[in-house]
């Protein structure tokens, strides 16, 4: 019990110099998280993704369209148990800064596949009857504070003219890692507007999404789909969903990269800061050390001390930067808006943050505590500081 | 009379352990944000100078980028034809009428697959380009299935290096030769035979045509002259303007991330500073008493405390520089999101990088010494002299 006391006030005596290295722990602590929970949003798509649902697109990338015909085809292979297909509209609504993926899909079948978005009958029902309705998750709507009925209106980019959609219907994520930021419309609208502009442009798709009744023959189905377009005018190339969503986190692996190693950056930062601040601590107290060595305490029990100390404001810093990380991480998520659609902060990175306050806490004192356990009686009580 | 520097080194001598802590906090600081500079730096080299003053780019309106855009052969004859476009030595317009696609390549080193832009050019394609050779192998014939690759994409993607073959739209291409095209966005393609790809990919239109003005002066009557004629739906930009475009969100979300890290980073190195400082402070109490005794100034107190922060700055700012100019041996390549294909880029070091990073240094110390300094001038002399 001493011991905790004496560690306590050790800890107090300089209250400046604690508070301050608390403040750094607690700044170093928020940036750890949020640049974890930034990496954890990058892979977000890929961790919502189903296990039944496979994704198949033209092999040769995906810009290249599919033929509206194969579904058909793909719809009577074994195991696929339901087919739709989503084209990617890439409009700009307003200006390019106010970037939401924008979908045209087969309004009768797609919302089947994704159960994780949660619609109103009576709204899914007013969107199947309005051919230039849309479809949008909670997250856009309140970004941009859309409500059922308005019109938004899109400049088109790969289809080109002005699109305006009424919304008929906002969808609700099943769970907190669905994207809510996303939007949907009617690929037949988009269709026969198309058969007016440029002819050639018809019957064509970006992707097919098949759902299968059993995920452990997802490799099976998708090299049967994929075998039976081989040597067609358009290959097809599918993958697990999961796979697909990752190919798209893995193009930009670089900069995921980059943010790994910048998080622990700051924890180095904020080591060399603590580090000096036991050190400093350490040196002025080096004849107190003498003094207790001399009363007979061992060596074990002033690195005990300098451990406790160096861990207690760790732990403090830690404790406030956590609580703190969950405020920090809504306020930025509101800023960014749609850009990152899942933003929470998760259990691992709560863990991480602790384990990390504990390392720096931990390495801060191994030098303070070797020279003080090693200090000779007479040469601490000599020294001066 | 000013404190001699040599005090001021001697202390921060004294105290090794704790002058190292300091400065390699704030080191690491300066190199996070040398960095993100550099990265921006070489993403802006990269990207501008991919484009010339004198060359225009003609895309379709609204469309972008050039994956986007798409130009149907009536209009692109008319583009080649306007008055401003300049002429080559055989008296052939200089103009390319190219057609771009995105091919899914799988890279050496992950075996994950990126996207990666492959450009159709016409005859002109590389004369209007005066910064891509040929550094291995040979140009690819007109009329034939064969690619040339940029130099990045050599390195790194199966099958693209000289004598090896790429399959899509349904034919094999052979790469005969690497271009080198000095760090630009072209050392990111691979060029083939414009009217061949199209044929593969099944493609009837163009992506955008390339012009070479006769002056970069004609510019804007050209660019006029396309947007006002009925039958085009085009629009043109000069290719510098639209290659740095291209980048606009990536360079944005590179300095916008970078920024906001150095300054939350530095909140930690300030405090570093400021507890080192205040340290300084207290241990010189005595010390400080007797400069005042003996007649130095409360400023030149000041002063002296702010020189001792600005060293600890000053010298974390070279080691984080000294680390930073390291990252210039290494390349980044990610997907441009705008054009939604692969971007090799490169950390590039220069003067004004070196300037700012060392200000920023200077800046943190002096904010973490400004408070501990103004505590050590305010010391009242007796009392000072009385502590122990």
């Amino acid at each position: 019990m001493h011991f905790f006391k004496l560690i306590l006030r050790n800890t107090l005596r300089h209250k400046l110099r604690s508070g301050l290295t608390v403040l750094g722990l607690v700044v170093a602590i928020i940036a750890f998280g949020l640049l974890r929970t930034v990496v954890d949003a990058w892979y977000a798509g890929a961790e919502g993704a189903s296990s039944t649902r496979l994704v198949t697109r033209n092999a040769i990338s995906l810009v290249f369209p599919l033929p509206i015909n194969y579904q058909e085809r793909i719809r009577k292979v074994d195991g696929v148990s339901a087919i739709s297909h989503a084209s990617w509209f890439g409009g700009v609504y307003v200006s390019e800064k106010n970037f939401f993926p924008q979908f045209a899909v087969d309004a009768k079948t797609y919302f089947d596949l994704y159960p994780e978005y949660v619609i109103a009958p009576q709204e899914m029902k007013a969107f199947r009857a309005d051919r230039k309705g849309c479809v949008i998750g909670r997250k856009l709507a309140n970004t941009h504070g859309f409500k059922v009925g308005d019109t938004i209106p899109l400049r088109g980019t790969i289809y080109p003219g002005s699109w305006n959609f009424t919304i008929r219907a906002i969808y609700d994520g099943a769970e907190s890692a669905t994207d809510t930021s996303q939007f949907f419309f009617h690929w037949n609208y988009l269709n026969e507007t198309m058969k007016k502009a440029v002819a050639r442009r018809t019957d064509w798709i970006g992707v097919y999404v098949i759902q299968i009744s059993d995920p452990d023959r997802a490799a099976e189905i998708s090299d049967e789909v994929d075998a039976m377009f081989r040597n067609s005018l358009a290959e097809t190339l599918t993958e697990t969903e999961k796979a697909f969503q990752l190919g798209f986190v893995s193009m930009t692996e670089a900069i995921v990269i980059a943010i790994r190693i910048v998080s622990f950056v700051v924890i180095f930062i904020i080591l060399a800061v603590m580090a000096n601040t036991m050190a400093m601590t350490a040196r002025e107290r080096i004849r107190e050390y003498a003094t207790l060595k001399a009363l007979g305490f061992g060596p074990c029990f002033l690195a005990g001390l300098i451990y406790g100390e160096s861990l207690m404001i760790a732990l403090a810093g830690a404790a406030i930067g956590i609580v703190l990380t969950f405020p920090v991480a809504a306020q930025f998520s509101e800023q960014v808006g749609t850009l990152f659609p899942v933003f929470g902060v998760s259990r691992e990175t709560v863990y991480m943050q602790a384990a990390a306050a504990a390392a720096v806490g931990l390495a801060a004192s191994v030098l303070p505590a070797l020279r003080a356990a090693r200090v000779p009686i007479v040469d601490g009580l000599r020294s001066i500081g | 009379m000013p404190i001699p520097l040599s005090y001021t080194l001697r202390n921060l001598a004294a105290r090794k352990l704790t002058t190292l802590l300091t400065s390699g906090g704030m080191a690491l600081v300066v190199f996070v944000f040398a960095t993100v500079l550099m990265l921006e730096e070489g993403l802006r080299k990269t990207l501008v100078e991919t484009g010339s003053m004198d060359n225009a780019v003609v895309t379709r309106r609204s469309a972008g980028t050039e994956v986007q855009s798409v130009i149907d052969r009536e209009q692109a004859a008319i583009v080649e034809n306007q008055p401003e476009v300049a002429n080559g030595i055989d008296g052939a317009r200089l103009a390319s009428k190219e057609t771009i696609v995105l091919i899914s390549l799988v890279k050496r080193d992950s075996d994950k697959a990126s996207n990666v832009l492959i450009r159709g050019v016409g005859q002109k394609g590389i004369e209007l380009r005066p910064q891509v050779g040929i550094v291995e192998g040979r140009m690819f014939s007109p009329g034939s299935a064969e690619i040339i690759a940029g130099k990045s994409i050599a390195e790194r993607y199966h099958g693209a290096r000289v004598g090896e073959i790429l399959r899509f739209g349904q034919r094999e291409w052979t790469v005969v030769g690497i271009m080198d095209a000095g760090r630009t966005g072209f050392d990111s393609e691979i060029w083939g035979d414009a009217d061949q790809l199209m044929q593969a990919f099944r493609r009837p239109v163009y992506s955008s045509v390339i012009v070479k003005l006769n002056d970069a002066r004609g510019f804007s009557a050209f660019k006029n002259r396309i947007e006002a004629d009925p039958r085009l739906t085009l629009e043109a930009k000069q290719e510098n303007v639209f290659y740095a475009e291209q980048s606009k969100v990536l360079a944005n979300f590179i300095r916008y991330l970078g920024l906001i890290l150095s300054i939350i980073f530095s909140i930690g190195a300030i405090i570093g500073a400021m507890i080192t400082m205040y340290a300084s402070v207290a241990h010189r109490t005595t010390e400080i008493g007797t400069l005042r005794a003996l007649g130095f100034r409360r400023a030149t107190i000041l002063l002296t405390f702010l020189i001792e922060a600005l060293m600890l700055g000053a010298a974390g700012g070279v080691v984080g520089l000294i680390l930073a100019s390291f990252m210039q041996f290494f390349t980044i390549s990610t997907m441009n999101w705008q054009s939604f294909s692969e971007l090799a880029f490169s950390f590039t070091l220069n003067a004004a990088i070196i300037a700012k990073s060392l200000a920023f240094a200077l800046i943190m110390g002096v904010v973490g010494g400004v408070l501990p300094a103004a505590r050590a001038a305010r010391l009242d002399i007796v009392d000072s002299l009385r502590a122990a």
